[in-house]
């Protein structure tokens, strides 16, 4: 009787794990499963859909993959781009998150409003909307500046000024609104006790403030990470699949071009682990960092 | 407890799953004698010519199949559209046509991919057989099965703006030094525009002077090909196109990303004073405000009076591998690749006729055609017919080159080395 109650009480997580795993190992490991399959064999369209054979190379794409000057390449890129990004996303969405405390209500509906309809508009559109705005002979910007001609991706490190300059415009909000019902719920008390102290408003925000809302900035920052690792849209479609000569190429671009523009789809699965093996270990990172400082997520 | 019976969970999962990637074997095939035929065309600037003679096959066909429906649709032509297009028909055969118009470059990967059927005996028991010239069929012909009929051709040859060159007294250029002496004067004259429009991504503009200076992306030994690029006489050659990149002709800046057709709607924009395109784009450059300002010449090659040897270009119609109507598929594939219909295209569209018989009616009746046939007359080329083309072209092996040239990111000497490279890996099936 004992045993039996016992045991029905060790089950219970398991049943109550049941939901979760019945959503997660068909849309997650399964597929996650499958491309670590695909990465160790030699899959290409004529294994698709021409009858030949898959054949095993085991560790072969990704001996290709790692000798490849190019894939360094790649990578180094992405993770300067990647890193610029989140810097930028978080240091706009913040500032814009304390003026959003600061201003009057009319300001501050419009700064919100115009902050969702970025947050809202697609990717692809927000890019082909700010190509068109940045075209080398007809566009906007170039016809203001007076610069006819100037082609915005002619130089690798404009060109992803200008991508990040759209990547930022696309994720600010989130972070924005995020810290600013964070910053809302911050008591009121603990502010004014910090003034009573003769703090000022940049020494609230370190001292007060920032330690406060470190739990929200812990998701904010790894979210950011996460995005802007993989960011795939605003690459591919304002510079055409990577860029003059690919200089432009991320991480997520690059397998896009070997798994589906040249069908290597093995190399392209190689190259997801990859990505997938890179952003668990840089989230693990961040979570022990975060236990370190005495909180927990 | 807890703990091994959740791994017990995990491997019976992981054994569920353990099944090998998909791989569609090629259908179980048929041969319905009724039922819907599905047809993929490619779409043009302006397709409605193209539509209505279409139409008219689609209705001849059903005059003589009357419980058969045509079903056409057209397909976009930006590359990759229709490479995604066409490897979703080959992976799912349950979504491809049964008629397919393709691109004769992509034909190699293609039937690797095992997506086209091997039509070869139909074709020998065709009416019109006789009258497709030899190297037409070898557009349409992998190893020694043939897979495609031919439809068009089309070559490119020099398009130059008559206004510009009489009012500066120019002749049309015989040689490469008079043609960069004639963009120079140009843009001298009216910097606003570009001597001559040339693009980056426009390889089938860059191969003529590879070959012009005897050179080649790859040559044939056996059965394999071996990438050629790095030759000095296929330097010189991609030297002369990527030299076109200059301020005083046609600025990095503004050409390095242009694509043939950008090439082409900067001519026919008035904004170039002069381009490398096709007999096919003349109802695209004549919809435009340099109708009938123009003329076309040969390009010609380095040495003077000579002809820059063109890439010739084209479409065929073939029938998939995965079709459920056979019979029906090729009966249409041959109606809409006959001579009559070939002619209807040619006005529809000014697309060059294959066969020899219709080839000779067109030439009689239209002198624009003699800058054109006489580029065929000196000799036209190919891109590798092998599957790698397909990876080559992909992964923009030839585009980067001369990208990277262009933006003095690399010397043609480094360039063409790594490209060589390149493309020998994907030779090699790496």
């Amino acid at each position: 009787m004992r045993g039996g109650r016992n045991g029905h009480g060790r089950l219970m997580p398991l049943w109550l794990l049941l939901p979760t795993l019945a959503v997660l190992v068909p849309l997650f490991a399964y597929p996650l499963y499958q491309l670590g399959l695909l990465s160790t064999l030699e899959f290409g369209q004529p294994q698709v859909s021409g009858g030949v054979p898959a054949r095993f190379l085991g560790a072969g794409n990704y001996t290709t993959l790692l000798t490849d000057g190019e894939f360094w390449t790649v990578l180094a890129q992405t993770v300067g781009f990647a890193a610029a990004c989140v810097v930028a996303t978080l240091a706009v969405g913040a500032a814009l998150a304390v003026l959003l405390t600061r201003v009057d209500r009319v300001p501050r509906l419009l700064l919100s409003f115009a902050a969702l309809a970025a947050w809202a508009a697609p990717a692809m559109t927000g890019s082909v909307v700010w190509m068109f705005l940045f075209d080398t002979n007809l566009g906007l910007v170039n016809e203001v500046l007076g610069l006819s001609g100037y082609n915005w991706l002619y130089d690798r490190d404009v060109a992803f000024l200008l991508i990040g300059a759209v990547v930022v415009w696309h994720s600010f909000p989130f972070v924005m609104v995020t810290l600013y019902a964070g910053i809302q719920a911050v008591p009121k008390p603990v502010l004014e006790a910090a003034e009573l102290d003769g703090a000022g408003p940049w020494v609230a925000w370190r001292r007060v403030i920032v330690p406060i809302l470190r739990p929200i900035l812990a998701i904010v920052v790894i979210q950011s990470i996460i995005w802007d690792f993989k960011v795939f849209t605003q690459v591919y479609v304002m510079t055409g699949g990577g860029g003059i000569a690919g200089q432009n190429m991320v991480l997520n671009v690059y397998a896009y071009q070997k798994a589906f523009a040249s069908s290597q789809y093995g190399l392209g699965s190689a190259i997801g682990v990859v990505t997938t093996a890179i952003l668990v270990v840089v989230t693990l990172f961040y979570l022990r960092a975060l236990r370190r400082t005495g909180e927990a997520l | 407890m807890i703990i091994r019976r959740l791994g017990g969970l995990v491997v019976a999962t992981l054994a569920l799953a353990a099944c090998a990637p998909s791989t569609a074997q090629p259908a179980d095939t048929g041969d319905a004698k009724t039922g819907t035929l599905r047809v993929w065309l490619f779409d043009e600037a302006g397709r409605a010519p193209k539509e209505a003679l279409v139409n008219e096959a689609v209705a001849e066909f059903r005059a003589a199949h009357k419980d058969v429906s045509v079903d056409v649709s057209y397909l976009a032509t930006d590359a990759a559209a229709r490479a995604a297009k066409f490897k979703g028909a080959f992976n799912d055969p349950a979504s491809a046509p049964d008629v397919t118009e393709f691109g004769s470059t992509d034909l190699a990967g293609y039937v690797a991919a095992g997506g086209m059927a091997d039509i070869t005996k139909d074709i020998d028991g065709w009416s019109e057989k006789g009258d497709v010239p030899a190297d037409m069929m070898k557009t349409v012909t992998v190893g020694d099965k043939a897979y495609g009929l031919p439809w068009w051709v089309g070559v490119r040859a020099l398009y130059y703006r008559t206004d510009l060159f009489s009012s500066l007294g120019l002749a049309a250029p015989t040689s490469y030094a008079e043609l960069v002496e004639a963009a120079k004067r140009i843009r001298a004259a009216q910097p606003e525009l570009v001597g001559i429009t040339v693009g980056g991504q426009y390889v089938f503009g860059a191969l003529p002077f590879v070959w012009d200076a005897g050179g080649d992306l790859a040559t044939r030994s056996g059965a394999t090909y071996t990438a050629t690029v790095n030759t000095a006489a296929s330097k010189a050659g991609v030297k002369a196109y990527t030299d076109l990149f200059a301020p005083e002709i046609c600025p990095a800046q503004q050409c390095v990303d242009l694509t043939g057709g950008k090439t082409v709607s900067t001519f026919a924009a008035g904004t170039a004073g002069m381009g490398i395109i096709g007999n096919f784009n003349r109802s695209a450059i004549d919809a435009g405000p340099v109708k009938g300002k123009y003329a076309v010449v040969p390009l010609p090659g380095a040495k003077p009076g000579t002809i820059a040897p063109a890439f010739a270009g084209g479409n065929n119609l073939g029938v998939m591998k995965a079709t459920k109507h056979r019979t029906l598929a090729v009966q249409f594939a041959q109606l809409l690749a006959s001579k009559k219909y070939q002619l209807k295209l040619y006005d529809a569209l000014g697309n060059l006729p294959t066969m020899t018989s219709a080839r000779a009616e067109v030439v009689a009746k239209d002198p624009f055609l003699k800058p054109f046939m006489d580029t065929i007359a000196a000799g036209t080329r190919f891109v590798p017919a092998d599957p790698a083309w397909t990876t080559i072209d992909s992964q923009k092996i030839v585009i980067n080159m001369l990208q990277k040239i262009i933006t003095g990111k690399a010397t043609v000497d480094q360039a063409t080395e790594e490209a060589n490279t390149l493309m020998n890996n994907a030779f090699a099936g790496k």
